[in-house]
């Protein structure tokens, strides 16, 4: 749906079984996975956000975690990285959401495949992008 | 200056490969030059136009200054004026090394803005008119081909299908989205001829590699030895993006999108089965999202080109990721066997055989010639293997009479080469061998290396995580350090880890994955005697250590009667998080050559070897299976029928 119809192509393709976690995207600011939502799951008041929509609409200037990303060169072939990121950011708000900051703990449940293993400078960005969100 | 991908262009010859670790090597000359020409053509042009001598001009960050009139002018300002209109030999003078301003220090990725904004863009991203989602439903078994199809007219008349074809590797259904080509293929009623290797399975090729394993020659009768063999089962390159393409054929040419490392030979497959010359047929490279080899083969440019050809309409076509596990090439299962001798505090011998399923390299290295050569009926199998695995494989340490020896097994599966080929199973295997020497003879693993590497550059680098990564320190029971060492493309590395094998750890619960071991901390090393971009060669070696953790501790394929059972990483056990080490440090040793080595593989081997040398030291027990997990099947297998499985639909569950 997203990519075919509505022309997002942010989101990308890596299993369609939500397993490799490329197509992450927001729904009501939580991370999920469209590959794995029909339709038909989805509400009229849902907002769902890709990775398109996370700079700033008006001034275009990069949410923290995208420019944690540049600044600790992250991204190899990039293919996986716009799942990264939206599911570093939903990551870092739901330990907030308990009450702590982002932790190994935390960082042990994002089960995003980065094929070319870029997982410790992930480790950098996330905290970098999230002493600045 | 932006440099953009060419298209298949044959008249390059062997200079359009990407493999090997070669791309910094053979474009490093090549692109200075270059880039020097355009340079001295830009001068010559702002001196023309303002009517001032050359000489009289400065740049600074592309920007030509003229200092007594104040004029400026960006070098895209002079760019089209600074075209030539004829070919034209020049010659120009290389900047010394003394006056790098940029070689050599870090610099961040040009398309890292557009990754992380969603706008950088791959095959599937293209928006190509009227190539609409094509997807192919596969067999049971590898190779297997279509005997008939029961409700064609069915499935052609489902919601969105515009097309359903039978083609040589299956049947193929383009659809209106790839969601409707997924419920076309799945409705498929096929029935299927037996496919290559159907009766194949773990055991079965293993029982054949050992059958053709060379004898060792020294008789270990005068002196000490150590015999030790090791088994590599199948490994999948499993790029993220997976297989996928797009064709338009049209009556008398032929254009195609894919992200290719070898275009050259794709292009002259794709030219000679539609008995096109090969100037009607167009292959533009797009970059790829990860290939780790995959991508040296045109397997579904081909694919798209037979469906294009055979309905008549441009197609988009992509493999579900189960298919690119089950039918996509795969590294092949090899058996390594080792002896080694040694007296009065010298290694005497050491030989080494691998023996291997036979690894397809019909790619050949970028054009039609050697490409042919490889695909020779006579001399063609084993020819091309075991020119690469001999130019590829070294010994580092003086071991007295050393050989190393590959025999290969004809087995038809879908094979070719791996992030660093033979090396991580060749590397892994004798650096388990040289800490099991150390401990024989009573040296410490580091020092036993150390007294016998070949080069001080190799000492270097061992010497250098040995320091910085503190080795011999004192840590709990269950934990250990693991040291592992290579030198290939001119560079060598060493890297050093910390491997937690505790029950609290290896124990760990997470759902539909596997944990084990984990090794939480690298240090690793690298000398690849120029370094052009620290940043990026450090991230190739993140990179790399990432595959060697998977390759040691928890990745491989388990074959059962002619298919890998995996459909996907909750299945393949490529490393996640969970298992990535917290700390990490990368040093770039510094230049000490005019030429930069290569090194986009080169840390695979050293890290595999690292890990499974830790694990041994950790546990006690030196690991004969590599991954070691690999006697465990961690998951329920998908159906082999359909080939492309049911989608979830409880994904809103997951959300967080």
């Amino acid at each position: 749906m997203l990519r075919d119809l509505v022309g997002l192509k942010g989101p990308k393709y890596g299993c369609g079984l939500d397993v490799c976690k490329s197509c992450t995207s927001h729904i009501n600011g939580k991370a999920f996975n469209p590959c794995s939502v029909p339709v038909s799951k989805i509400k009229a008041t849902d907002e769902i956000t890709t990775i398109e929509g996370l700079a700033n609409k008006e001034t275009g200037e990069l949410h923290p975690m995208q420019q944690a990303w540049l600044d600790y060169d992250v991204a190899e072939c990039g293919y996986c990285q716009p799942g990264q990121i939206m599911a570093a950011i939903a990551k870092v708000k739901q330990a907030r959401a308990n009450g702590h900051e982002i932790s190994d703990t935390d960082f042990d449940e994002l089960r995003n495949i980065c094929r070319c293993g870029t997982y410790f400078r992930i480790r950098e960005a996330v905290r970098a992008g999230a002493a600045k969100m | 200056m932006h440099v953009t991908l060419a298209d298949a262009r044959p008249e390059l010859l062997l200079n359009q490969l990407t493999g090997g670790s070669n791309s910094v090597r053979s474009l490093y000359t090549p692109v200075r030059t270059a880039a020097a020409i355009a340079k001295s053509r830009l001068l010559q042009t702002a001196a023309t136009k303002w009517g001032v001598p050359t000489s009289s001009l400065t740049v600074k960050a592309g920007v030509i200054h003229h200092a007594q009139t104040g004029r400026t002018a960006s070098y895209g300002s002079l760019a089209v004026a600074a075209r030539s209109k004829k070919v034209e030999q020049v010659a120009v003078h290389l900047k010394d090394a003394s006056e790098f301003k940029v070689v050599g220090t870090p610099q961040k990725r040009i398309d890292a803005l557009a990754a992380v904004t969603g706008k950088k863009q791959f095959t599937m991203d293209l928006d190509v008119p009227n190539a609409l989602p094509t997807m192919v439903c596969r067999p049971p078994t590898i190779k297997g081909t279509v005997k008939s199809v029961q409700n064609l007219a069915q499935v052609k008349a489902m919601p969105g299908v515009t097309d359903v074809v039978t083609i040589s590797t299956g049947v193929a259904v383009r659809a209106q989205t790839f969601g409707q080509c997924i419920d076309a293929v799945r409705a498929l009623q096929v029935t299927w001829n037996g496919g290559s290797v159907d009766k194949e399975s773990d055991a079965t090729v293993l029982a054949k590699l050992k059958a053709a394993s060379l004898p060792l020659i020294v008789p270990p009768l005068l002196t000490k030895y150590i015999d030790a063999e090791f088994v590599f089962p199948f490994a999948s390159n499993t790029a993220l993006e997976t297989n996928c393409a797009i064709a338009d054929v049209r009556a008398d040419s032929a254009e195609v999108w894919a992200g290719l490392k070898s275009p050259i030979d794709v292009q002259e497959e794709i030219a000679t089965s539609l008995g096109m010359p090969v100037t009607a047929v167009k292959v533009h490279v797009i970059t790829g999202g990860g290939s780790f080899g995959r991508k040296l083969f045109g397997d579904a440019a081909y694919e798209a080109v037979e469906v294009s050809h055979k309905i008549g309409k441009p197609v988009k076509l992509m493999w579900h990721r189960t298919d690119d596990i089950r039918h996509g090439r795969a590294h092949p299962m090899c058996y390594a066997k080792i002896r080694a001798t040694y007296a009065a505090g010298n290694v005497v011998t050491y030989e080494q055989r691998h023996t291997s399923v036979f690894t397809d390299f019909t790619h050949g290295l970028g054009e039609a010639l050697t490409a042919t050569a490889s695909k020779l009926p006579v001399g063609g199998l084993g020819f091309f293997s075991e020119t690469v695995f001999s130019l590829s494989q070294s010994v580092p340490y003086n071991f007295g009479v050393t050989t190393q020896l590959l025999n290969e097994v004809q087995l038809d599966f879908h094979t070719g080469s791996m992030r660093n080929v033979y090396s991580p199973n060749v590397t892994c295997a004798r650096e388990l061998v040289v800490d099991q020497l150390a401990a024989k003879m009573g040296k410490d693993p580091m020092a036993f290396r150390r007294s016998f590497m070949k080069n001080d550059r190799f000492r270097a680098v061992l010497d250098k995580v040995a320091q910085a990564g503190d080795w011999g320190k004192a840590m709990p029971a269950g934990m250990a350090q693991g040291i592992g060492f290579h030198a290939e493309y001119k560079s060598c590395v060493a890297v050093l880890v910390e491997i937690d094998c505790r029950p609290a750890t290896v124990n760990r619960k997470v759902r539909d994955g596997v944990t084990g071991p984990r090794i939480t901390k690298a240090t690793i090393a690298v000398d690849v005697g120029l370094p052009i971009n620290p940043l990026g060669l450090q991230a190739q070696m993140i990179s790399a250590l990432s595959d060697g953790i998977g390759l040691g501790l928890t990745q491989s394929i388990h074959i059962k009667d002619g298919l890998p059972l995996e459909g996907s990483w909750d299945h393949y056990f490529y490393t996640r998080q969970w298992n990535a080490p917290t700390d990490v440090q990368v040093f770039v040793m510094p230049a000490n050559s005019a030429d930069p080595g290569g090194a986009g593989e080169l840390g695979v081997a050293a890290s595999l070897a690292a890990v499974a040398c830790g694990y041994a030291r950790a546990t006690k027990t030196m690991p004969t299976t590599l991954p070691i997990n690999h006697g465990t099947l961690g998951f329920e297998p998908l159906p082999r029928t359909p080939s492309i499985p049911d989608s979830p639909t409880d994904g809103l569950d997951y959300a967080f």
